[in-house]
């Protein structure tokens, strides 16, 4: 059954990815990346991945079609040209064979042979419970035993906004108190928006809970960060961006992007002051398993604030530059 | 008691079984893009509805409960407002809807249509 399931969905991901590749309307490509990531989800989940599973369906059905229509409304709906260049084609072509005769060496799926599974693994597996303390084996890798792989990530997800602000946020005559048009239509939804000020509080509640559920189930500071941003977002496409940029400064949002990686970094100089390792809580309590608890606590919530903080700048300065657009 | 629960659970499943069939069939076989979305919209709403419902009897805690008390509570809430989305989107762009086609010519004319 499990069998069926899996060729199911990776059939409908093979469909999807087609579509996707041959459509020249980039609104329904959009849409197909977002359904291509909900079956990516769906294929996680069934693979026991929950935590994965659980990003994918929040980043890439979710926050990713939304950054993707706002950068549509500022370029245009169409794809131009269709001429086939043969070089890159030939690129794509020998990268592909090389990739399948790379995973000819490959151990077959599900292998207990396989060197992923023989590594490290087993030690995450036996040893977390007595080294963190947390349910949550994954959050436990993600958080203890790989922080600085982590903090890695997090640094790209900052860098991402910021080059987005560099390149689209210093644009000439910044429209900060300009008349808000962008998203117009939507402003006469009654519906939609007395539905969505119904939801909007307890999605932003809901994305609290996964930041501090992390250790205990799946979720963490990626997610919650995600879901956080989504509910601004989302007000923001129904009530327009300025009444998002009365209600949060935005330079407060920019501070804050950068106060989550300073907060992840800062709890690694902190843990070098304790004798310990870089990201190795261990001195931060008496008891190592206190002390790994209020160290995953605060890097995770340093993730979800940048996080979310990067993603609500990023919508912003799309729609800014939007409205610039509108006004020439 | 018990057995009235497992009916009870069997029946709302079995009906939302019914609804989600009936709505796929829908969806592919109705005319244009109202009809199939009036189609998907009862599947979304009413026979998830109902398959929560039907689950319901059978959760093993009040938590398992509460769960689905909220998921049917987000679900009753969603998918009628992004139906309403989808057909004032379709109304924007300026899809008109088939009228008394179908009621007019014969089936097999109508192909070229939809």
């Amino acid at each position: 059954m499990e069998l069926f399931i899996d060729m199911m969905l990776l059939s409908m991901l093979a469909v999807t990815a087609l579509a996707i590749a041959y459509l020249k309307d980039l609104f329904a490509v959009v849409m197909l990346a977002g359904i291509y990531g909900l079956l990516s989800a769906s294929l996680f989940a069934t693979m026991d991945a929950v935590d994965v599973a659980f990003t994918e369906a929040a980043v890439g059905a979710g926050i990713f079609p939304l950054l993707m229509l706002v950068a549509l409304s500022i370029t245009g709906r169409y794809e131009r040209s269709r001429r086939v260049s043969w070089v890159a084609l030939a690129l794509v072509s020998i990268v592909g064979i090389l990739l399948i005769i790379g995973t000819v060496d490959m151990p077959p799926f599900g292998s207990p042979d396989a060197p992923a599974h023989t590594h490290v693994a087993p030690r995450y597996i036996e040893q977390s419970g007595e080294e963190i303390g947390i349910p949550n084996i994954v959050t436990s890798v993600l958080a203890s035993y790989r922080a600085f792989d982590t903090f890695g990530e997090v640094a790209v997800v900052f860098v991402a906004g910021v080059s987005v602000l560099a390149l689209l946020g210093m644009a000439p005559g910044d429209s900060r108190h300009g008349t808000d048009r962008s998203l117009n239509s939507m402003r006469q939804h009654k519906v939609l928006r007395v539905v969505s000020k119904i939801l909007i509080p307890p999605i932003m509640l809901f994305a609290l809970y996964v930041q501090f559920h992390g250790e205990y189930g799946p979720g963490g500071g990626f997610q919650a960060g995600v879901i956080f941003a989504a509910a601004i977002i989302l007000y923001s496409i129904l009530f327009g961006v300025g009444a998002t940029k009365k209600a949060i400064n935005q330079g407060l949002v920019r501070f804050l992007a950068a106060f989550g990686l300073l907060l992840y970094g800062i709890t690694g100089v902190l843990s070098l002051l304790t004798g310990e390792n870089y990201l190795g809580y261990n001195g931060f309590a008496e008891t190592a398993t206190n002390a790994q608890h209020i160290g995953i606590l605060v890097i995770e919530l340093g993730v979800g604030i940048t996080v979310a903080a990067i993603m609500i700048v990023i919508f912003v300065t799309f729609s800014d530059r939007l409205n610039i657009q509108e006004k020439r | 008691m018990m057995w009235f629960l497992d009916i009870a659970s069997a029946l709302f499943l079995g009906i939302g079984s019914l609804l989600m069939l009936t709505g796929a069939v829908g969806v592919l076989r109705f005319p244009d893009f109202y009809t199939r979305m009036h189609a998907a919209g009862v599947t979304e709403t009413l026979a998830a509805a109902l398959i929560l419902v039907g689950l319901m009897p059978q959760a093993a805690s009040g938590l398992m409960f509460s769960k689905l008390f909220l998921i049917l509570l987000l679900i009753l809430l969603t998918s009628p407002t992004s139906g309403h989305a989808l057909a004032k989107a379709a109304i924007h762009s300026r899809l008109k809807p088939q009228l008394g086609q179908t009621t007019v010519e014969p089936l097999a004319t109508d192909t070229g249509v939809s």
